[in-house]
């Protein structure tokens, strides 16, 4: 990227929701997204919770970023990212000691999460840090986003239900597949599929637009 | 001279080719099934021919709607689909509720097969992959198994076949009770032996006329139908051998090491899917090794991992496991088994050189 500051636009935000989402774009993030997407509730815990320490995280180092000599900055990064991450460990277990047993071990592993520590190093650290808030609200929504579609399909087809809430009565037959990890990899490969055949589609519509 | 020699017509090789072609093979192989699958409807009655059709069409459908999808000419035409959908419908217990059934199939072609570039790039045998599919997400009822020969059977479906979508099967205890009043436990001899250590007699094992997924019963007919099929050299018969040698060589020697408590070779060889998979499965041509060595040790894996799986897993069936393992083996086990090139030195020699 350049040096010169890009304009604040409607994109700045956007990026991370579509054109680059995490998962469904870059594919960064997937441990997490395959490991506690097995409901709708932790899906979207987890991507709250990593939108805030992306968030914290970015503006820090946003802030910070003509501070920290460029030869220890991944070091830098890993601390502020770990003391967001220490937040909202305890903020979880304050709130919800069933939220925080069934996340249990990947609230913490948020600190390596490569979408935060790429966010820190691509974006926060070469931007003031209003457009870096921005842009790392963006990338949350985006993972948290993508995190809740898995998860609810993981959920609807596993359990039967959404949120907790029963769908389709009891005698539903549920997929237990779809609750085991294999369910995780199926789910995430069908939305890869769904995406990239949404995106051909469009260039061949944009091509046949621009020839005709 | 000089015309001749500019009509001499210039191609590369192989210059002669046998008659022998995908579409051909493939149709063989359904035909080779097709007494398979009489038997199954025979023992099972009308659930286990909606099975077959019901696996078949949604197989058949699903390929069409991806080649479609992906642009691609329709490949239905060479039958290798057809194929997945009776191996599919004939490893399913015939009780199962054929949505799941359909389930399974659009499983098998569509992920099994269509995601890695349809025929001739499945890393796996696609009614496996179905199979495993269904296993793993509607475990009680892939392990429910019915009577055969019931009485009715071919006037009136088993309950459960005829569930509405995404429903759990209807239950079949009162239809049980009707046609097995003595108490039909719904165990296969392979639960059997595994849990109660109660032997099943050969001779109904060979001839098929025991409980089971709807077309695994009858070990003879199929060892009939592949026979036919090695005979038309459209089969590898040495993976067969491979297979069924390896499993009978392990399961004997530890028969013969502890004969209470481990099942005899022979019981080994006709019970479950053993036949059915080592036969029509493990053989699949896309999914198994080229090279000399690399066809017995492909056929010796399955055999072995057959067995360790039935004694030692918590399953009590485990073809389906040991083939799509060795299936993904397959690929290694070719890379570590080519032939030395004609003339080309032993690395021994080379390094002495």
């Amino acid at each position: 990227m350049t040096a010169q500051p890009k304009r604040l636009d409607w994109d700045t935000f956007t990026e991370g929701l579509w054109k680059e989402n995490p998962v469904f774009v870059m594919m960064l993030g997937l441990c997490p997204s395959m490991a506690v997407s097995n409901t709708a509730v932790n899906s979207l815990a987890m991507g709250l919770a990593s939108t805030f320490v992306l968030v914290g995280a970015c503006l820090l180092v946003s802030l910070l970023r003509k501070l920290i000599p460029k030869q220890v900055r991944i070091a830098s990064y890993i601390i502020i990212i770990a003391t967001f991450v220490t937040i909202v460990d305890y903020l979880i277990h304050a709130i919800s000691l069933d939220l925080y047993r069934a996340l249990g071990a990947f609230i913490q592993l948020i600190v390596v999460n490569c979408v935060i520590l790429g966010r820190a190093e691509a974006h926060a650290s070469k931007h003031p840090p209003v457009p870096a808030v921005i842009n790392a609200f963006g990338m949350g929504l985006g993972f948290t986003v993508a995190l809740l579609a898995i998860g609810s399909v993981r959920e609807i087809l596993g359990f039967g239900t959404l949120f907790g809430m029963s769908l389709f009565g009891p005698s539903f037959q549920p997929w237990a597949v779809f609750i085991l990890p294999p369910g995780g990899f199926f789910v995430l490969s069908l939305w890869l599929v769904l995406f990239s055949f949404a995106r051909r589609r469009r260039t061949r519509t944009l091509e046949a637009a621009h020839v005709s | 001279m000089s015309d001749a020699l500019l009509q001499a017509e210039l191609r590369t090789s192989p210059h002669v080719r046998g008659d022998l072609t995908v579409d051909k093979i493939m149709r063989h192989v359904v035909y080779a099934l097709l007494p398979v699958c009489a038997w199954a409807v025979w023992q099972f009655g009308l659930s286990s021919l909606a099975l077959l059709v019901v696996c078949t069409a949604v197989c058949l459908g699903t390929e069409q709607v991806v080649c479609r999808l992906s642009g691609r000419a329709s490949t239905l035409g060479d039958w290798s689909v057809a194929i997945t959908g009776l191996l599919l419908a004939l490893s399913l217990p015939p009780g199962l509720p054929l949505w799941m059934a359909a389930v399974a199939s659009v499983v098998a072609v569509a992920i099994g097969k269509s995601f890695f570039g349809g025929l001739g790039f499945n890393v796996m045998n696609p009614a496996l992959v179905g199979r495993a599919f269904a296993q793993a997400a509607f475990t009680v009822p892939m392990t429910t198994w019915t009577p055969s020969q019931a009485a009715g059977r071919f006037t009136e479906f088993i309950p459960s076949s005829l569930t509405l979508p995404f429903l759990q099967p209807r239950s079949i205890e009162a239809w049980m009770d009707r046609v097995a009043p003595d108490g039909f436990t719904g165990a296969t001899p392979l639960a059997l032996m595994k849990f109660d250590h109660i032997p099943t007699d050969a001779l109904p094992m060979l001839l098929g006329t025991i409980t089971g997924s709807a077309g695994e019963t009858s070990a003879l007919l199929i060892l009939l139908c592949g026979l036919y099929l090695v005979l038309r050299k459209m089969m590898d018969g040495r993976v067969v051998l491979a297979v069924l040698g390896s499993a009978f060589l392990l399961s004997g020697a530890f028969f013969l090491w502890n004969p209470d408590v481990y099942p005899d070779p022979v019981f080994t060889l006709f019970t479950g899917g053993m036949m059915l998979g080592a036969v029509f499965m493990a053989t699949d041509m896309v999914a198994s090794p080229e090279t000399r060595w690399g066809v017995w040790i492909y056929g010796g894996l399955i055999g072995v991992l057959t067995v360790i799986i039935r004694l030692f897993g918590a399953l009590n069936e485990g073809v389906m496991y040991a083939i799509l393992l060795a299936n993904a083996a397959s690929p290694i086990i070719d890379n570590l088994t080519q032939p030395r090139i004609y003339g080309a030195v032993k690395t021994a020699e080379k390094k002495a050189v």
